[in-house]
């Protein structure tokens, strides 16, 4: 196994640009470095920020080397759209879990009618094992569909090994003052929900 | 002892702020852009956008030559313009501490080309420090000062996309106040007529006879001996990725790659069995060791675009791992124009000229690719105006119009000079500046047509037009982009002209405002499916049931632009949006 480091954990969160994975895994790095363990982010900023797919990479652990892992190397996926979970699965590990948002957002070639809105990949993914969180609805319950990607955050919390209240004691640091609130709820909804879905594999 | 989670790009500017730096300019370009903002944010810095990074580097080197240690920071391809006064300054030596900071993109993450500037470094002399992570990246940048004077050389810190952009944990120190002498009168060192010049050219080499003894006993440079059986040199991120991917293997880990430690890495060299390099980009380090007489085997790893733990492990007959289903014939998700940018309007009247579009580098390249498919070229930054002068020089448009497409920040980093030179040549082309205010692809920095500085000061409002004008276009025209009647006169107007013509299309990014109005909807009623509005490409426009256009109005920012392309009436004002945003 290239990544022989054994007790590192991989998370990849993948989606499209603007929908704020960027901040979700800043605040994951954090919460691994407020417990003391070794962190490093691989994130890409620039052109792909432009509605294009972007994907952020996590590892946490006593010594981590590698900032990016190779297919077949993450421990958690975390797909904040169905399509971008497709294009990165391979990445998964065999054993890893899967949470998906169950949102599909078309990109360029499809609203140009070039290529199909592809159909079965939440059927295929759920065969995969995923997770399925409604994201932007449990984030209007909470706030403002602006905090989606905090619901994702909660429900991916559900699975690593951090206490609740880092978690929610390195978001509020990360979000604007008059927001904290509404984030801290669309967390909370985030954690409910993949506890309900069974997130805990 | 505290430890934050930093960025390279964020280590890197407070190494430099620890170092005492007092001037840093750059011009923004991914994957650097972020060291001049966190610069600009530090305690007792002035840092600058500067037009283009050749001027930011003479600004760094001035301030230098005043006493102050200074930074200048730009993407690789920045260094291609910067490299005139690099080659120089090499010559000159410098004041204070003076360091360059550039930052390659393997794989192209945000770039048109992938160079690999390790190569400037040995070209130009100077020496050059390649960090492996943010807390490097502070220690290096803090220490390039210090080696820069010690050295009387300009030294090269070298990041690259996962430096740059990846976060790890960095333990800070406090800023150290180091001003140098003021300025003093040193024409033998500074003014670079050939008489000086030979007699600096001399002394630049036994300036690098010291920079390879400062090699030899870099702290930077670490030699990790475990199991001898494959010993690996390499440098930068590379050493992150053989970690992972060869834990056994021994190591040397070059901090300083120019000049390079010969006897460090002779040593290493008869130490181990087996002997590989591994460096992202070129063979810059197996050309100089083979060079040595080493043994350096090839294990065929590519020297195009990013490497990786796998492909290394892979190159050493590691299996890969077991993965999951591979989806296949996803469609592609390449970044695409906003919804309401104001850039379309302009792409979509000049698709409908067919005109031949010289296009040059920001967000509006994106109007490349289909449905607009509306440009003809992209090579570098002011490429633009020079080649339409060309192309329309050759003849070989034919009747078509040649348009040369640029933005605001680009035309202020080097479209002035194509436009005069395009003027003064009486050339006939039409030259576009898409002015939305803001240099936006990068993340939106201030340029000189914002009125305001880095430091978020005003500025002078220095007018596109006026400039325009003094370089002596004789017409140049104004439009909002946004209304498409208006733009279309007037481009077809500037096309029509025996001269150069401009038309400065103006209104502010998308996303430069907060409040829009309310969306609006596609009435099925009204709409024939003819697909006029979909080939306008916006991301809020999709086809639905029996092909007909449908509105994604939590995604529309009601700017008009497909209101006015269709001709059966059938978009119409909705109420706000009610449910989700759907993007945050
Ligand atoms: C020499 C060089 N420097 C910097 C860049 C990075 N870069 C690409 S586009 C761009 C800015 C474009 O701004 P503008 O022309 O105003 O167009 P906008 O993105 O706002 O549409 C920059 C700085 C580059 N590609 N080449």
């Amino acid at each position: 196994m290239p990544g022989g480091m054994s007790g590192v954990v991989t998370v990849m969160l993948v989606g499209v640009g603007g929908q704020g994975t960027i901040l979700a895994s800043d605040v994951l790095a954090k919460v691994a470095a407020a417990t003391g363990l070794d962190v490093k982010l691989a994130e890409v900023h620039g052109m792909s920020q432009r509605g294009g797919a972007v994907d952020t990479v996590v590892r946490f652990g006593d010594k981590v080397f590698s900032p990016v892992v190779d297919p077949g190397g993450a421990d958690h996926l975390v797909a904040f759209e169905l399509i971008e979970a497709a294009r990165w699965l391979h990445f998964l590990k065999p054993d890893g879990r899967l949470v998906v948002n169950s949102r599909l957002i078309a990109p360029l070639p499809v609203l140009t009618g070039e290529y199909q809105t592809p159909t079965g990949i939440e059927a295929a993914l759920a065969f995969e094992g995923a997770v399925f969180i409604d994201a932007e609805e449990l984030a209007c319950e909470a706030s403002s569909p602006r905090s989606a990607n905090v619901v994702l955050l909660g429900a991916m919390s559900v699975g690593l090994p951090f206490s609740e209240t880092v978690w929610r004691d390195v978001l509020s640091r990360r979000v604007p003052a008059k927001t904290v609130e509404g984030n801290l709820a669309a967390f909370e909804l985030g954690r409910q929900a993949c506890a309900k879905g069974a997130c805990e594999l | 002892m505290s430890h934050t989670l930093l960025s390279g790009n964020e280590a890197i500017a407070h190494g430099a702020w620890e170092a005492g730096v007092l001037v840093a300019a750059a011009y923004p370009g991914t994957p650097s852009t972020e060291i001049l903002e966190n610069l600009a944010r530090m305690e007792g810095v002035h840092a600058e956008w500067a037009t283009n990074e050749k001027v930011a580097f003479e600004v760094a080197a001035g301030a230098s030559l005043g006493g102050a240690r200074s930074l200048v920071a730009m993407k690789h391809v920045g260094l291609n313009v910067a490299a005139d006064p690099l080659f120089t300054i090499a010559y000159t030596g410098v004041g204070a501490g003076l360091v360059v900071v550039v930052a390659d993109d393997p794989g192209m993450h945000s770039s048109q080309n992938e160079q690999d500037t390790r190569n400037y470094a040995a070209f130009a002399r100077i020496p050059m420090l390649e960090p492996s992570d943010s807390s490097e990246a502070r220690a290096m940048a803090l220490a390039a000062f210090e080696l820069s004077e010690r050295l009387d050389m300009p030294v090269l810190l070298r990041s690259t996309t996962r430096l740059s952009h990846g976060k790890s944990l960095v333990e800070t120190g406090e800023r150290q106040e180091c001003r140098g002498p003021a300025y003093v009168k040193r024409a033998p060192k500074y003014v670079m007529m050939p008489g000086n010049a030979r007699r600096r050219r001399i002394d630049l080499e036994e300036r690098l006879r010291k920079a390879a003894d400062e090699s030899e006993r870099s702290p930077f440079t670490v030699a990790e001996m475990r199991d001898t059986a494959v010993g690996v040199i390499t440098s930068g991120v590379a050493y992150q990725f053989v970690r992972e991917a060869l834990p056994e293997a021994s190591t040397l880990k070059l901090g300083m790659t120019f000049p390079l430690p010969e006897q460090k890495i002779r040593a290493f060299a008869a130490a181990v069995e087996r002997l590989v390099v591994v460096e992202e980009l070129d063979p810059y380090l197996t050309s100089r060791l083979l060079a040595l007489g080493l043994p350096v085997e090839d294990v065929g790893l590519s020297h195009i675009g990013e490497l990786s733990p796998g492909a290394i492990a892979a190159a050493f007959g590691v299996e890969p791992p077991e993965t999951r289903e591979i989806f296949t014939d996803l469609p592609p998700r390449p970044p695409m124009l906003c919804a309401g940018c104001p850039h379309r309007g302009v792409f979509h009247a000049l698709h409908k000229m067919d005109a031949v579009i010289i296009g040059d580098i920001g967000c509006y390249t994106l109007a490349s690719l289909p449905p607009l498919s509306a440009m003809d070229t992209c090579v570098c930054m002011g490429a633009s105006i020079g080649m339409a002068h060309g192309l329309e020089r050759s003849g070989g448009a034919g009747e078509r119009p040649v348009v040369a497409v640029l933005g605001d920040s680009t035309f202020a980093h080097s479209g002035l000079t194509g436009l005069l030179d395009a003027v003064y040549n009486g050339g006939a082309s039409t030259v576009v500046v898409l002015d939305n205010r803001i240099t936006a692809m990068t993340g939106h920095q201030d340029n000189p047509f914002t009125g305001r500085t880095l430091m978020g000061e005003t500025a002078p409002d220095v007018d596109i037009v006026a400039v325009c004008t003094a370089l002596g276009v004789a017409d140049v025209s104004v439009v909002d982009p946004n209304l498409l009647r208006p733009t279309e006169k007037a481009l077809r107007a500037a096309v029509a002209a025996p001269h150069v013509s401009v038309v400065v299309t103006r209104a502010p990014c998308v996303l430069l405002t907060k409040e829009h109005p309310d969306p609006f909807a596609v009435d099925e009623e009204a709409c024939t499916a003819c697909g006029e509005c979909v080939r306008m490409g916006c991301p809020a426009i999709s086809r639905g049931r029996d092909s007909k256009a449908v509105i994604d109005t939590t995604q529309c920012v009601g700017c008009r632009q497909c209101v006015q392309v269709c001709k059966y009436g059938a978009i119409v004002r909705t109420g706000p949006s009610c449910d989700f945003k759907g993007r945050s």
